[in-house]
């Protein structure tokens, strides 16, 4: 592929003098990839020596356990349930993510900063995925090492006794109507303030591509938003139906 | 003869020249995966930080480890947790190479998330890398499967109870789960039947998750990183700035 660029260059510019190929892979670039691995292999081992891996007692499906926490990288989902249901918090919401990431190189047309850690020229996309980012590793850290049995919040250096100082808070629901006003406001006003105020990542984006990244972001951000009703106004569901809540 | 076995294997000579750094990576199947030429930008573990390189290699340590436990292992409920005793006490070097494969798992899953995070930093997805990130994507969430099937197989307390929550959430899925929104279904045709083989984790979701840890999902990610690395070269190699 080396060869094949140097080619089309030879093509267009005959008249230039032939511009310093690229160094050859081996052996700088194979020996780098095996330090890398004799590296990882020294932490891994010296790691597996210091600490063994976590064994309970066996399974006893009579005897739960409190608290059942997820392995690590899925506690932040299982941090989420909190604030949403299972059917949002479980299925719903990773789901988006997911998708979501796979969708971003098709949602962000600016074409800058390939190859290179370039942060001016794609301030919203480096800012936005840094934040979703970190609080993915926030809940990450607050559902591994703050969160005692029954799910009650501890500080790093509490013991967990959940028999004191935890006070029942009464949790009310928002009305229906009230709820929906609210978020038509919350959505209309991202829909429309970044087109107001003239940004520049909303200027580049064709309808679509803009509607698709608008919608991403207010649901990423309906979740500090979500954390802060509970954790302050006590409010459990914004929306209450027969079939589901949020 | 010396020299026909050499060749026969290696197709190349010692002598340190440009033709013959060109054939040392042309003419290994392993070495293959890169071009024979890179920019020097990309040789520098600022740039890439070697992550997906050390996720890879995390991966082929999971491989042989996981091999090796196999030897160990039954995966059925009378069996199972007391297997995990004979490794600790019985088998020669049994709890290490227990450790080996939960700590690479780790840092399987820590890697493949900071490799995500370099490649969005180095818009390393823009095109025409598009799709390669998709398999990325899948690859990470693959990543996170193997570790959640392979996180029962011990069969302690915090398995079971980490899967029942887990596969709780399976119940509550709009349309396809018991206990879902406009749910479908009942309990024994729900998507956490379909994922426990029963209605609690028991004796078949110990099966069911064994074999999607061992052989099922590893199965794909083979092929997926097969896809993941040919796509680096066919889609203009790494990335570079214009």
């Amino acid at each position: 592929m080396a060869e094949e660029t140097t080619a089309v260059q030879t093509k267009t510019a005959p008249q230039k003098k032939k511009k310093e190929k690229n160094p050859h892979v081996w052996p700088e670039l194979p020996f780098k990839e095996l330090m890398c691995a004799v590296l990882v292999m020294i932490v891994l081992i010296v790691w597996a020596l210091w600490l063994d891996a976590p064994l309970g007692e066996i399974a006893t499906p009579s005897r739960t356990e409190n608290p059942a926490k997820a392995p690590w990288y899925f506690i932040g989902l299982q941090e989420i349930l909190v604030y949403f249901d299972p059917w949002y918090s479980g299925v719903i919401m990773p789901s988006i993510i997911m998708v979501g990431l796979m969708a971003i190189p098709y949602l962000d047309t600016n074409p800058k900063g390939v190859g290179e850690y370039n942060f001016s020229s794609r301030k919203f996309a480096v800012i936005n995925f840094l934040i979703g980012y970190f609080m993915w590793m926030f809940a990450i850290v607050v559902g591994q090492f703050m969160r005692g049995p029954s799910w009650l919040f501890f500080w790093p250096w509490e013991v967990w006794d959940d028999t004191v100082h935890h006070e029942e808070v009464l949790l009310t629901n928002i009305d229906n109507n009230l709820s929906l006003i609210c978020l038509g406001i919350y959505f209309a006003l991202g829909f429309l303030l970044p087109k107001l105020f003239r940004m520049k990542w909303a200027k580049n984006l064709d309808f679509m591509r803009y509607s698709i990244v608008v919608t991403l972001m207010l649901l990423m951000y309906m979740v500090p938003v979500k954390v802060v009703l509970r954790q302050i106004f006590h409010v459990r569901y914004l929306i209450t139906t027969p079939w589901f809540n949020i | 003869m010396a020299t026909q076995i050499w060749k026969s294997i290696f197709r190349h000579d010692f002598e340190d020249t440009p033709a013959n750094r060109g054939k040392v990576i042309r003419s290994n199947v392993f070495l293959h995966l890169h071009p024979l030429r890179i920019p020097k930008h990309a040789m520098k573990i600022r740039f890439t930080w070697c992550m997906g390189g050390i996720t890879f290699f995390a991966f082929l340590v999971e491989c042989i480890t996981g091999i090796l436990l196999m030897f160990y292992y039954h995966p059925v409920i009378e069996y199972a947790y007391m297997d995990m005793k004979y490794l600790q006490f019985d088998v020669p070097f049994g709890q290490i190479l227990r450790n080996i494969h939960r700590w690479g798992a780790h840092l399987m899953v820590m890697t493949v998330m900071l490799h995500m995070l370099r490649v969005f930093l180095t818009s390393s997805y823009k095109p025409p890398r598009e799709f390669n990130w998709v398999i990325g994507v899948l690859l990470l969430t693959l990543t996170l499967l193997m570790s959640f099937t392979g996180y029962l197989l011990p069969w302690d307390q915090l398995a079971y109870w980490a899967i029942t929550v887990g596969t709780n959430m399976g119940a509550a899925t709009p349309f396809i789960g018991v206990e879902g929104p406009f749910s479908l279904v009942d309990k024994f045709t729900d998507v956490r039947f379909v994922l426990l083989g029963g209605t609690t984790v028991g004796a078949n979701a110990l099966l069911r998750f064994y074999v999607a840890h061992v052989i099922a999902i590893p199965a794909v990610v083979f092929v997926g990183c097969a896809i993941h690395f040919w796509r680096i070269r066919k889609d203009g190699g790494i990335s570079r700035p214009l």
